[in-house]
């Protein structure tokens, strides 16, 4: 795969005030730095080392990773629904590249 | 991930040995020199992490598998009980893994906008070790729980 | 602590034992709680679900949690990407794959008229990538043949694998059934030494399972990604000391009828998570 792929899952709707679960997963080797190639050239390290959560722009959740998260990583959190929004999810990987997906959320 | 390059590296023997002492649930690593080495490393990194904060038991909840089929994904749940109001809420839970290279796991930050101070995730883990949950709370106040949790080292795995 | 946890402990501190005296194929048995394991057990076969821990079964159990699941997604694109000198994709002749594929995975390998033997999911999908688009054929653990083959086959979830060993396919079968049956390498095992003999036994740290088929390809836990049947396969061969054959090697499509055939009835759960 040329670029990680996220997926996410979102309640499409929520009763206001409600806590509402989210979860993530995105494929990544989660490549350590430890381990060595065949020729005993050590793997550079090449992780997501930082994952985010805004809603309507203010983050709510994020969380630092160190080469210890599993390959293909998996996240789930919580937010409490206040209003209705976007929700934006962004993963930045050790090489610069970010990686991002967006959901709507319908409090009533 | 390192245990792949150890095991390759090691004599049959060796494997015997290994396996041996791990199956036999001895809990505390390998060697205890090794295992000294690892709760230092522990505990500068927890230092780095919240400073000379005076440490308190409870309100963290940790749910991990008593015995992980493969330390390669063991799932992690955590959760901390907290009002999660703006005025009182958890600021960061910091997970470490006592015996792996870099105790570092993972940082995990929350708002009062979360709701509930509760997320799940999955991680490595080298060998059977204490994984370690630090809380951070809004008032300053740091909470710490540790579970053991066991690896099982693989016969057709290895 | 569950009564499944103490007697997977129990298990450890006996097989420690063993492996002190230990051949490295030393096998050592457990008392093993049986649950009730609903679609995963027909009659006598239980599906290598049963032999996970609870906590590698509840990431199979959400299709959401279940990281294959990412590669599934690849190949669902793929599906529609139009590819190679025809320019055309799997889509253009196949339409939804949810009706078109649906109990190709349940009823692979199949004889195929113009190669004379056996053909297994991948080899078709390659088939159809060199003849119908004019395309490279993927590599066999690539990830787009794994996002593939495990589209396709998901496309047949929960259906029971049902393989036709009669008429053309015999021959191929017994061939596999025979490659089941025979010992190899230095430690001289067949196959059914530990999925036959010894399932539900401890092979040093691991619990071994019947060795059914139907949940190819797998996320395993050990390879942290999606692989092949093949891939698997290949490991067993490897663990006793013998040269694995080739990916896609008659040898292996031949297994891979018996070994469905042997897992018949059992539900199709591409693509599974394992240990």
């Amino acid at each position: 795969m040329a670029s990680a792929k996220p997926r996410i899952k979102v309640p499409k709707s929520a009763v206001k005030g409600e806590v509402v679960e989210i979860k993530t997963l995105i494929s990544h080797k989660m490549e350590t730095g430890l381990r060595k190639d065949k020729d005993g050239q050590v793997i550079p390290r090449q992780i997501i080392n930082k994952f985010t959560c805004t809603f309507n722009d203010k983050v709510v959740f994020s969380a630092d990773w160190h080469p210890a998260i599993s390959a293909n990583p998996y996240m789930a959190f919580h937010i409490r629904a206040t209003e209705s929004g976007k929700l934006e999810f962004t993963w930045h990987d050790d090489n610069g590249e970010t990686y991002s997906k967006s959901a709507n959320l319908a409090v009533s | 991930m390192t245990r792949k390059i150890s095991t390759a590296r090691v004599t049959r023997r060796h494997v015997l040995v290994l396996t041996g002492a791990a199956a036999a649930v001895a809990g505390t690593g390998f060697l205890p020199s090794i295992a000294a080495a690892d709760k230092a490393a522990l505990d500068a990194a927890i230092k780095k992490t919240i400073g000379d904060a005076n440490v308190q038991s409870g309100r963290i909840t940790l749910d991990l598998p008593q015995i992980a089929e493969n330390g390669n994904t063991v799932p992690i749940g955590v959760e901390v009980d907290s009002p999660m109001t703006a005025n009182d809420y958890v600021k960061s839970v910091h997970i470490f893994a006592e015996g792996n290279p870099n105790p570092q796991v993972a940082s995990l930050h929350f708002t009062p906008a979360s709701g509930a101070a509760k997320a799940s995730t999955r991680m490595r883990l080298l060998k059977t070790q204490n994984v370690v949950a630090v809380a951070e709370m809004s008032d300053g106040s740091v909470y710490r729980e540790t579970v053991e949790v066991k690896v099982t080292i693989g016969g057709c795995g290895g | 602590m569950t009564t499944e946890r103490k007697c997977r402990m129990q298990a450890k501190q006996v097989f420690g034992v063993v492996a002190a005296t230990a051949a490295l194929a030393g096998f050592s048995s457990v008392a093993h709680t049986d649950g009730d394991w609903g679609k995963y057990q027909v009659g006598d076969l239980r599906s290598g679900y049963t032999y996970a821990e609870p906590e590698t079964r509840a990431i199979q159990d959400d299709d959401f949690e279940n990281p294959a699941m990412l590669t599934l997604d690849y190949g669902a694109e793929l599906w529609s990407a139009k590819d190679g000198e025809a320019n055309k994709s799997c889509a253009d002749c196949h339409g939804d794959a949810a009706k078109s594929m649906k109990g190709v995975g349940a009823r692979y390998p199949v004889y195929y008229q113009p190669w004379g033997k056996l053909i297994n999911v991948e080899l078709r999908i390659n088939e159809c990538r060199e003849k119908f688009m004019k395309a490279k054929p993927y590599k066999y653990e690539s990830n787009e043949m794994l996002g593939m083959s495990a589209f396709v086959k998901y496309q047949s979830r929960d259906m029971p694998v049902n393989v036709d060993i009669g008429g053309p396919s015999k021959d191929f079968f017994l061939k596999g059934k025979e490659f089941y049956f025979q010992r190899r390498g230095q430690l001289d095992m067949a196959c059914k030494h530990c999925h036959e003999d010894n399932a539900g036994n401890m092979i040093r740290a691991n619990l071994l399972s019947q060795g059914h088929s139907n949940g190819f390809p797998t996320y395993r836990l050990k390879w942290q990604k999606v692989g092949s049947l093949h891939r698997r396969i290949r490991g067993c061969n490897s663990q006793v000391r013998a040269t694995p054959y080739d990916y896609g090697s008659d040898e292996y499509v031949n297994l891979e009828l018996y070994l469905a055939w042997r897992g018949r009835g059992l539900p199709v759960e591409s693509p599974s998570v394992r240990n």
